[in-house]
């Protein structure tokens, strides 16, 4: 036994709740982040990942009080994501307790936030985010704003970018794949682990136990983050990770 | 006596985890950054992210160097966590050669690239893996259980007696654990490694 792979619950916080909605269409609150965090931790979560959809400016402060409330009572790391879009943003996540940042669209407009932010704080605090569109011929394109928005970036470049700028890991997330439950694209995950040396996350389609197995596998990447699978408890976290080990997969259990 | 924790604020990184995880387990800790503060505790710990030289300008502009070493030669606990633990030796060769806090002989190096089979591996190291115990100095400490690890570089103690525990990443070896005397050295951070992590923790404030 030794290093392990990670298996990273996602909460969708909407003004200081968690909420569950399928494909942001009746959002129902599912929960206190304090109790909803305590429980992964205690079946074995890896890391938790939150991510703020609030949508109305003002309430965007609630995301503090949530980390913090979490920071205080959860020891295992936290990374906070959604609508970061300056340094001061990173520091401020992190002097509430978070223990990363994920920036994506932010870094699109501004690719030097990346080298400013891990200069200051390091690499290890910053996860840059990336979501791609499956386009021909084996490439894929970054988009920002939530998916709304094209950039004609090419997502494998934009990844090695993204290492080199100083990112400390990359949460890949499939846009075609994301809400699908079927299964991860591990060929956008292949092509960007070959070609980067830092830890790659993969996201978007886990809807069967083997698909985390083909992300970890095939798609060669170190942890894998899910949202629906662990709100609905279609699989536990535990099962999740027998199930790897069982496919020879080193896990934390 | 009830003992009085001190946790140093160099300017570099978060600290709320770790007075966090303190407070978690019943005990308080206080955030210092004087020579005059780190003289009152009975424990004092150095946490860390970020680079070596970073750390030891932080301690050498706030006239801390010489108050960590007396209180670690005056026998009193001593945990330096991450980069903390990093500091505790004679030099890193991180952005140049920089001399650390001597506490425990032995330099800090980066990790190999390659893995024991010659084969590329990531740096950093980022995520859970499992320690293990080359002698039992510290017996409470559950042994078997995976911590939380984030870091590019890595220990390189000269006596490997001071080494207490290491781990496995693709074939590398990993100083996870240094001791001597009072003062241990966490390169995995136990504030952010579940019940494991708040075990050794535990240990630490109660000795």
């Amino acid at each position: 036994m030794s290093y392990t792979k990670r298996i990273i619950p996602c909460l969708d916080i909407d003004n200081g709740r968690v909420v569950k909605g399928i494909n942001f269409i009746d959002i129902k609150d599912a929960g206190d982040p304090v109790e909803v965090a305590k429980k992964y931790d205690d079946m074995g979560a890896d890391e938790i990942t939150f991510l703020d959809i609030t949508a109305t400016h003002q309430n965007r402060k609630t995301i503090l009080d949530t980390v913090e409330s979490v920071a205080n009572e959860v020891f295992i790391p936290l990374t906070v994501g959604g609508g970061v879009s300056s340094y001061q943003d990173v520091i401020t996540l992190l002097n509430v307790g978070a223990d990363k940042v994920a920036i994506n669209s932010a870094a699109v407009v501004n690719p030097n936030i990346i080298n400013n932010v891990t200069d200051k704080v390091g690499s290890q605090c910053i996860v840059a985010a990336i979501d791609a569109k499956k386009q021909a011929n084996q490439k894929w394109e970054v988009f920002i704003h939530g998916g709304r928005k094209s950039t004609g970036i090419d997502a494998v470049d934009w990844a090695k970018e993204l290492n080199d700028r100083g990112a400390g890991e990359l949460l890949v997330t499939s846009m075609d794949k994301d809400g699908t439950k079927d299964g991860f694209d591990t060929e956008l995950l292949e092509s960007i682990s070959k070609k980067v040396n830092i830890p790659v996350i993969a996201s978007g389609g886990a809807g069967e136990l083997e698909h985390l197995y083909l992300a970890l596998k095939n798609g060669k990447a170190d942890a894998v983050l899910a949202a629906s699978i662990f709100h609905y408890e279609i699989f536990t976290i535990l099962e999740v990770k027998n199930y790897l080990k069982k496919q020879g997969v080193q896990v934390r259990i | 006596m009830s003992n009085k924790i001190g946790i140093i604020d160099y300017g570099l990184c978060n600290l709320l985890n770790v007075k966090n995880a303190i407070k978690y387990l019943g005990a308080n800790a206080e955030i210092i950054d004087t020579p005059e503060s780190i003289k009152n505790q009975s424990h004092i710990i150095l946490p860390g992210v970020g680079a070596f030289k970073n750390g030891m300008r932080g301690l050498i502009i706030r006239n801390l160097v010489d108050s960590i070493k007396n209180h670690v030669l005056d026998d009193k606990p001593f945990l330096g966590i991450c980069l903390g633990m990093q500091m505790m030796l004679n030099k890193s060769y991180e952005y140049g050669e920089i001399e650390g806090l001597n506490l425990v002989d032995g330099e800090v190096i980066k990790i190999p690239n390659r893995n024991s089979a010659n084969k590329k591996h990531k740096i950093p190291h980022i995520g859970w893996n499992e320690i293990k115990y080359q002698n039992n100095k510290i017996k409470k400490i559950s042994n078997h259980k995976s911590v939380y690890f984030v870091h590019s570089y890595m220990a390189n103690c000269k006596d490997k007696e001071n080494v207490i525990a290491t781990t496995d990443y693709n074939g590398v070896k990993i100083e996870a654990m240094i001791n001597k005397k009072n003062a241990y050295g966490c390169q995995f951070h136990p504030e952010k490694s579940g019940d494991a992590g708040l075990d050794i923790l535990n240990n630490f404030i109660n000795l």
